[in-house]
């Protein structure tokens, strides 16, 4: 872990993790509100032919070039699903996958075909689709760095509008906000997030970092303000927890243990969180039900007694059993708190206090 | 060509086809992504099977892989009943998850062997013929071609014996459980197949082309036609079509086949979303402006017909003022007047404007629709 | 006119359709200030789309409406709406306060953020809907009843003059319906005027003061007494729409 402040490559690596979660989990959880989860994912895989278009006219491989050809070919990306969504009868889901798998095949062609080229260029192209932590250096780290504040900056600004998108267009549209532009100043902002981690965790995986954390957070809070900054926090959080157990490990890349970090937070999260969580749930479950199999066995036991008005005689778990299942477990926590007397082996009795507690 | 090449567009086409087929009813039961899940997914699948067995050519590889890629439609399931995670965000959840797990095992145990994550994405299609299959004293070719034809045979054959299930079960899931077919059955059939076929393509196409051959040429097809079986065919047809196109799109540019291919099938796509006769951009821009002349017409006669015989009459079928009630520009409303007096529908006084009965009709006849 | 004499809301000729299909064809109306206005029709009748029209989330074929006098683009602080029940999500991580809080982003504009005197704001107008001890609820855990009530607290919290809203009363317990009818009541008092989608025809006449009958076409519009009639609704729901007979109500 002191490595952490040591190690000049693992501090970047674990900076530029930390930036990715850090953008992509607050902005993603707007996507995730508005059930577009998997535009991420689009968007991911749109970027790559930006890339090596970006390559292919500049010929530069500066990281702000790169990264700015994957926003535009993401962002020339969610337009077309839009467009197809809104001409036609293509559904939401469909037009996310072809654009998704188009233009990442198309992009496979640009790479492969850059590689052909006599000067073998394609080395630090590629890296956007595994991502390659450890290829970070100071300069992508900055240009994260600005893009990803910039891009969060303008989201703190605009944060009660993106709220109306969010929970209410129509609504917020009625009030006299341009709810289309919104719209696209949203998606843009999704776009920066998604090209300044592109890098790290590369095509496949970004759409794990805009969901997860998101899908963590909300499991902790119910206010939109507090889970969004949970989510920016869980999504640091496995930037930095992934890149260092990535680098004290021996061959286990960083792009998949981030994604794997993130993941177990969700999954801790969904289980144990207050209130919501499963565990919390069950345990409640249980409780219920066994109050329920308590109150069962009383009431049984009085009418019993009202049948039999012979009041010295007690009845058999066995009885018990058949009217209400398993009675001998509840006999037995009955008498410890005082509703019940075993009067033999197999003969039960109410007690007063029990008596009364099954009348009401 | 060559026999290398002819192979090699077989089985492209053969891939095409075989993904086409379950691919159709994922796009018209809005499951198109589920396709990118399991394709994702299936890679952790081959390499738990690869720990299994040993070798990454048996056909005990493709079955492991295939319930992998079953597990992953259950996970997601299991997550979305919690309540706690929407259906997208579950699919977002499971399958980066499993590949993640899938590429660190491979780094860590299988590195070094035939399992090769670029593979995995991209396919190596390219040297598909020199992978033969010899059994018996003969060769039966490239081993893809033989096990996707299989998997293609076992899609045609799926697909037609639940013909009526899975028809039913698309379009009208309530009626089916009325009628005592059990659609989760049906769905977790289906998934089957897109695993299975998903696993096959792996070897020649990767991952994020199975999803391409899956989504695209049905896409496409679904607004070239509203018929079940015609959209079958047709999605097989440009599947095809896009698999040999690309192959030699990535011979011209010396690049990745299987990009090639998913772009064709874009191509395509872009084609049938201009083209499509009917449902086209190009085909509705055309009756748009066909209609903006007919519908004005009718919107006139109605106008008329609403305040006919009453007192506001008399300001309503003004000529000068339709361009306020009707909220049309003075050139076109003069323009749409003309058109309906040559149609016989309105007679002008100079003033005014009156109904004929023709117009009278029509306007009735509208709104009766 | 003066300012008492312009009727609330005046559309005219409205025409609004989706590619071919017409969803209203050359409706219309007038709504007097300070009335209570129904608007009924069978579904598929164009209810939500003439208020979504009006509010200028549709685009119109054809036709216009003006709210007191004025396009509606011009009068945005002087409406407020209250959407179905339905139209969201929920689930979504807000607290009550937070949704009425809302309805004053129109007041605040861009990028301000909401201060204490529209927080003061907010939670008079949940006191006015009996919701004020569950400022602080997560929306989800709320019945159907509660849900309307936030929405309507959000509207109250514009300080409008005309009101809509689509089918206030679908799906709320007694005790909420009771309650939005004082709320309307009220609000016509102040010379507030309403105009809601309904959905239950046996409530009219009590609740209303005006109605509007509408099947694509308008049926008929006016005083609930005049033209709530027995021939008007079986012209707005028995199938074809009229006939043009030229003097028909």
């Amino acid at each position: 872990m002191l490595d952490l402040f040591d190690d000049y490559t693992l501090r970047t690596v674990a900076l530029g993790s930390a930036a990715l979660g850090l953008t992509s989990g607050a902005l993603g959880s707007f996507a995730v509100l508005r059930r577009q989860s998997l535009l991420g994912d689009a968007i991911s895989h749109a970027a790559l032919p930006g890339v090596a278009v970006a390559f292919l006219l500049t010929g530069s491989k500066a990281p702000l070039v790169l990264v700015a050809g994957a926003a535009l070919a993401g962002f020339l990306g969610t337009l077309l699903v839009m467009g197809v969504v809104r001409t036609t009868r293509v559904k939401y889901d469909t037009a996310l996958g072809i654009v998704l798998s188009v233009f990442f095949g198309f992009g496979l062609v640009l790479l492969t075909f850059i590689q052909r080229r006599p000067d073998a260029s394609q080395a630090g192209l590629d890296r956007f689709l595994f991502g390659q932590a450890a290829g970070l250096l100071r300069r992508d780290l900055l240009t994260m760095a600005i893009l990803g504040g910039l891009a969060l900056a303008v989201m703190l600004l605009v944060w009660k509008e993106l709220k109306l998108l969010a929970f209410d267009p129509d609504f917020g549209a009625s009030l006299g906000f341009p709810i289309r532009a919104l719209d696209i100043l949203l998606t843009s902002l999704l776009v920066v997030a998604i090209v300044i981690g592109l890098q790290t965790v590369g095509v496949v995986l970004m759409a794990a970092m805009m969901i997860a954390p998101f899908a963590a957070a909300r499991q902790w809070s119910d206010r939109l303000g507090v889970a969004i900054g949970l989510a920016a926090a869980f999504g640091a959080l496995a930037g930095v927890v992934g890149s260092v157990l990535s680098s004290e490990a021996e061959r286990l890349p960083t792009g998949p243990t981030i994604v794997l970090c993130a993941t177990a937070i969700t999954l801790i999260s969904l289980v144990f969180a207050t209130r919501r969580g499963l565990f919390w749930q069950s345990l409640r479950g249980r409780r219920d039900r066994r109050r329920l199999r308590l109150a069962a066995v009383l009431a049984d036991l009085l009418a019993l007694e009202e049948q039999h008005p012979d009041a010295g005689r007690g009845h058999s778990a066995a009885v018990l059993s058949v009217m209400s299942g398993g009675a001998l477990s509840s006999l037995e926590e009955l008498e410890r708190r005082g509703y019940v007397r075993r009067l033999d082996a197999d003969e039960w009795q109410l007690t007063d206090a029990g008596r009364q507690r099954a009348s009401r | 060509m060559t026999s290398g090449q002819i192979e090699i567009q077989l089985i492209a086409v053969v891939v095409a086809v075989a993904c086409a087929l379950p691919g159709t009813f994922l796009v018209l039961r809005r499951l198109a992504l589920v396709s990118d899940a399991i394709s994702h997914s299936i890679l952790l699948g081959i390499v738990l099977g690869f720990f299994v067995v040993g070798n990454v050519n048996s056909p005990v590889l493709l079955l492991g892989a295939a319930l992998v890629g079953l597990a992953t439609v259950v996970l997601v399931q299991v997550l979305e009943r919690t309540g706690l995670v929407k259906e997208d965000a579950a699919i977002g959840l499971v399958f980066p998850a499993l590949f993640s797990i899938g590429v660190i095992l491979i780094s860590r145990y299988a590195d070094g062997v035939h399992l090769d994550i670029d593979a995995v994405l991209l396919g190596e299609l390219a040297f598909a013929p020199f992978d033969r299959l010899e059994f018996w004293g003969w060769d039966w070719g490239p081993v893809s071609l033989v096990v996707m034809s299989a998997i293609l045979a076992v899609n045609v054959a799926a697909i037609t014996l639940f013909w009526k299930e899975l028809k039913l079960s698309t379009f009208d899931p309530a009626l089916a459980i009325a009628l005592g077919f059990t659609p989760a059955l049906v769905q977790y059939a289906l998934m089957g197949l897109v695993s299975l076929t998903a696993v096959g393509a792996f070897d020649a196409v990767g991952s994020i082309l199975v999803v391409a051959l899956m989504i695209a040429p049905p896409a496409a097809a679904y607004l070239l036609t509203d018929s079940l079986p015609r959209l079958l065919v047709l999605a097989a047809a440009i599947g095809a079509a896009s698999a040999i196109g690309g192959y030699w799109l990535a011979y011209a540019l010396d690049a990745s086949i299987a990009g090639a291919m998913a772009t064709m099938t874009g191509v395509a796509f872009a084609l049938a979303w201009l083209f499509a006769p009917g449902r086209g951009l190009v085909a509705a821009a055309r009756r748009r402006a066909r209609q903006k002349l007919e519908f004005a017409q009718t919107m006139l006669a109605i106008h008329l017909a609403n305040h006919e015989g009453r007192p506001e009459a008399v300001e309503e079928s003004r000529v000068d003022h339709l361009d306020r009630h009707l909220r049309w520009d003075a050139d076109f409303a003069l323009r749409i007047v003309r058109l309906a007096e040559r149609r016989g529908l309105v007679a002008s006084d100079g003033l005014r404007l009156s109904l004929t009965q023709a117009g009278r009709e029509l306007a009735a006849d509208a709104l009766a629709r | 006119m003066s300012e008492n004499g312009t009727p609330a809301i005046e559309v005219t000729d409205l025409t609004v359709a989706y590619g071919e299909k017409p969803v209203l064809w050359d409706v219309d109306l007038e709504v007097p200030q300070g009335t209570l206005m129904a608007v009924v029709g069978p579904n598929g009748a164009g209810k939500t789309t003439l208020i979504r029209t009006i509010l200028g989330l549709v685009a119109p074929a054809a036709g216009q409406a003006l709210v007191h006098g004025r396009p509606y683009e011009e009068q945005r602080r002087k409406v407020a709406y209250v959407p179905q029940r339905g139209s969201v999500d929920w689930d979504f991580p807000t607290s009550v306060l937070d949704v009425v809080l809302m309805g004053r982003y129109g007041h605040l504009g861009w990028i301000r953020r909401p201060g204490a005197e529209d927080r003061a704001a907010a939670r008079e107008a949940l006191e006015q809907v009996g919701m004020s001890e569950l400022a602080g609820r997560q929306i989800s855990q709320l019945s159907g009843g509660q849900q309307q009530r936030v929405f309507l607290a959000r509207a109250l919290v514009q300080h409008a003059d005309v009101y809509f809203m689509d089918e206030p009363f679908q799906g709320v317990d007694a005790s909420t319906e009771r309650a939005i009818v004082e709320l309307l009541r009220e609000l016509r008092s102040r010379g507030k005027t309403v105009v809601a989608v309904h959905h239950d025809l046996q409530t009219v006449p009590e609740y209303f003061d005006q109605v509007t009958l509408l099947n694509v076409r308008r049926i008929a519009s006016g005083p609930v007494e005049d033209v709530f009639t027995e021939e008007n609704l079986r012209r707005t729901y028995g199938g074809r729409a009229a006939v043009f007979g030229g003097n028909g109500a």
